[in-house]
């Protein structure tokens, strides 16, 4: 069963949400960041070509046009592939643990696997970021020497940075399969 | 209850059977090691997991059916198959079964105690044997109890018992289907068992090469460590060389390569795969070195470059020429000192090139020994840059104490050695006189010797920096761990940092089918547990420290190596 809603970001910006329901002990929720728009590139590689041929008119040494065109190009690569997220995946499977993926916009997938053995429980958290004060839901694991202490906060969806609302859908559905898994392990 | 099943992958295919694997009831799951086909005698099948269970350690057991139906459906079968939950008793008993054609599997379990058995949820997971059982997971499992196959912790990492099953189960993977035994069985070998001949190969051939090599070093280490070192002079020398020390420090990784024991755990192995890989490159980047320095006369190229360079840093050091009108006293002196060095260089002059030549041949050893020795070259050739910075410091040092008590005076204080504070204090007239004149004079010739213990300082640390980055260079050459890297490269599901799953198509009310993959460890993370340990260590002073040092004319030692006695 999929579904598909659109939220907004902390900053205006527009998310999609899609849940896809595979079974009831398991859930999955992607979101997908705004994309590489057109104008901040033709903008940013503008700048750096007129820097360039400035600089060029300057020294005359067509040594800087071509340093210019190479760091460009390497600069976009290194931006698609180490810093834009496109998509941010959360599949949660009761009774085998939550894993969080982050698509790249050059293709490249980094997944954390947490298992459900190590999870507390999954909170919605306030933060000072810069002068805002965001929501944002994070993964609470257990701590292994104190039964009741937090040894980490895992946050999620660091980079798409969704609001409230987006975050108590995601939120409502983690806690329904957590209940539904601390009272199908106890029962045995 | 929720019970997940790991199914390996080549198994899909696989004919009707039986399906043995593992039972761990703490995590209500059930890891299929393979399926034991018809015709097959409860007996010996019986029989046969009971010799695997005493040789690898793992409880192997018969968990349940699995039923592969090419043809139309056969009920003859279905209910043999139903018969044989009575033979082989495990609770719960699991019943898969695949269509011909379709994708989605029915799973079925039977609980026959307590009453009505109810159905359970099961998650059904797909998992690659053969990577399972080559990965490795980090950070990698303490046992806390010596018993292997038994988890101890309540909260040990659930996947982490799947691997060590599969990994332990390595004798049940050995025969093939081409063996002619009672029992029939299919999993990630049963095509037909892998192996490599350079492999099988490299282990025989290593038996002997080994003890040749482990006497050949415990001769040289002997002569190494005999008496005639040890005495004064010599172990002065030794110790303060850099080149000793990286020469030793390689022995050690050969004894430890070449040593006749076999690596207990999975960690040693890498650290000996890894000094191994380490050891060829380094000696590798020797020899090309070697090659291109050995051609075209460059050893008489590099000599006859040496000569004047080390006289134009003897004369004027950074370019500045000492005025003898501003300081007669120290420029006599200071010039004398050089006059002695240069009349030393051209006294070597004519053994230059042989030397070179003779210590060039040390490349064959490593190309850390090559930069060792450059870096002992440079603080050989400096070491009246070295001289003129401790007379300069120490001159320095002692007119800045000198300035500071005069100055306590000037205004009335004392310091107060045993209280460690300063204190007023009522001096004579006569100590008043001569203490303002002592400061007059400290004073006015502060700036002369400021300059010469500036130029020396500046000299000094530009010599420091150059032979740090020489000790970088060598100490970067000697921890990478290349293995490590390489099979990270190319076999990157031996480093697992963990897992990842992957939903496959659903259909309703059929089990959830999911795909177990291996989650590789992180470049920095690879070189960060795999980094060798190396001898030296970097400076503990901090740059406030550091220049509260310079600043009082203390004598800064920035590179201190591991076990040297602190002055």
């Amino acid at each position: 069963m999929e579904e598909r809603r659109s939220f907004s970001d902390i900053d205006g910006g527009r998310l999609a949400l899609q849940r896809r329901y595979y079974s009831p002990s398991c859930r999955e929720f992607c979101l997908s960041c705004p994309r590489l728009s057109l104008r901040s590139l033709t903008a940013a590689t503008c700048t750096v070509w007129l820097v360039a041929y400035g600089l060029f008119t300057l020294c005359q040494n067509s040594m800087v046009l071509s340093a210019a065109i190479f760091i460009t190009l390497i600069g976009l690569l290194g931006y698609l592939h180490f810093v834009k997220i496109d998509q941010e995946t959360l599949l949660i499977i009761g009774s085998l643990g939550i894993q969080m993926t982050s698509s790249y916009a050059s293709g490249k997938e980094s997944t954390t696997f947490i298992e459900m053995g190590k999870v507390k429980d999954v909170v919605i958290n306030e933060a000072i970021y810069m002068q805002k004060v965001i929501y944002y839901l994070c993964i609470l694991l257990k701590d292994p020497v104190e039964p009741q202490g937090v040894s980490q906060v895992v946050p999620v969806f660091q980079s798409a940075k969704p609001r409230l609302d987006c975050l108590i859908e995601v939120y409502r559905s983690c806690q329904e399969i957590l209940a539904h898994q601390a009272v199908t392990s106890t029962s045995l | 209850m929720v019970l997940k099943v790991f199914f390996p992958s080549c198994c899909c295919a696989a004919d009707s059977g039986l399906l043995i694997g593992r039972w761990i009831p703490e995590q209500n799951s059930a890891v299929i090691l393979a399926v034991v086909h018809f015709p097959f005698i409860p007996f010996q099948v019986k029989q046969y997991l009971s010799e695997v269970q005493k040789v690898s350690q793992v409880e192997i057991v018969v968990l349940g059916t699995w039923c592969n139906n090419k043809q139309e459906k056969e009920e003859s079968l279905g209910k043999f198959l139903e018969d044989l939950g009575t033979i082989f008793s495990h609770e719960p008993w699991l019943q898969l079964s695949k269509e011909k054609g379709s994708k989605f599997w029915t799973c079925h379990t039977l609980a026959r105690q307590a009453g009505t058995p109810k159905e359970d949820q099961i998650i059904l997971i797909y998992y690659d044997q053969r990577k399972a059982m080559l990965s490795q997971l980090h950070p990698p499992e303490i046992s806390l109890d010596n018993q292997p196959g038994v988890i101890t912790a309540p909260d040990a990492s659930k996947l982490a018992a799947v691997f060590d099953t599969v990994a332990k189960s390595e004798v049940l993977f050995l025969t093939d289907r081409y063996d002619d035994g009672p029992i029939k069985l299919s999993h990630w070998q049963s095509e037909g068992v892998e192996a490599s001949i350079i492999v099988e190969l490299a282990k025989q051939a290593s038996v002997p090469v080994c003890m040749l090599l482990t006497f050949l070093l415990s001769f040289v280490s002997g002569l190494c460590r005999s008496r005639i070192f040890k005495f004064w002079p010599l172990s002065f020398i030794w110790s303060k060389l850099s080149t000793c020390e990286q020469v030793g420090y390689r022995l050690e990784h050969l004894k430890f390569v070449f040593s006749n024991q076999k690596a207990e755990n999975q960690t040693q192995l890498m650290r000996k795969a890894n000094i191994f890989v380490s050891l060829l490159l380094d000696m590798a980047l020797g020899i090309m070195l070697l090659s291109w320095l050995y051609r075209k006369n460059r050893i008489g190229q590099l000599a006859d470059a040496l000569i004047p360079v080390a006289d134009h840093v003897a004369r004027d050091p950074a370019g500045l020429k000492m005025n003898r009108a501003l300081d007669q006293v120290l420029g006599r002196f200071f010039l004398y000192h050089i006059h002695l060095w240069i009349s030393y260089i051209h006294l070597l002059s004519p053994f230059i090139e042989m030397i070179l030549w003779y210590v060039g041949l040390s490349a064959c050893l490593g190309l850390t020994v090559v930069l060792s020795i450059l870096s002992d070259i440079i603080a050989l050739l400096t070491f009246h840059i070295y001289c003129f910075y401790v007379y300069g410091a120490r001159l320095y040092c002692l007119k800045i104490y000198g300035l500071s008590s005069l100055w306590r005076l000037f205004r009335g204080k004392k310091w107060n050695v045993l209280r460690q504070r300063v204190d007023s204090c009522s001096y004579d007239l006569d100590q008043l006189f001569i203490g303002t004149l002592l400061f007059t004079i400290l004073l006015f010739l502060l700036p002369t010797t400021a300059l010469y213990y500036l130029v020396f300082t500046l000299l000094r640390l530009l010599v420091v920096i150059v032979q740090g980055l020489i000790h970088l260079l060598v100490d970067l050459i000697d921890s990478l761990p290349l293995y490590s890297i390489g099979l990270r490269l190319c076999r990157s599901y031996r480093l697992a940092a963990g897992v990842k799953f992957r939903v496959l198509e659903q259909d309703s009310g059929r089990p959830l089918r999911l795909l177990m993959q291996i989650n590789p460890l992180s470049y920095g993370s690879v070189i960060q547990t795999y980094r060798l340990p190396t001898y030296s260590c970097y400076p503990k002073d901090s740059w406030g420290s550091l220049c509260k040092k310079l600043f009082f004319g203390e004598l800064i030692y920035p590179w201190k190596q591991k076990g040297d006695k602190q002055d």
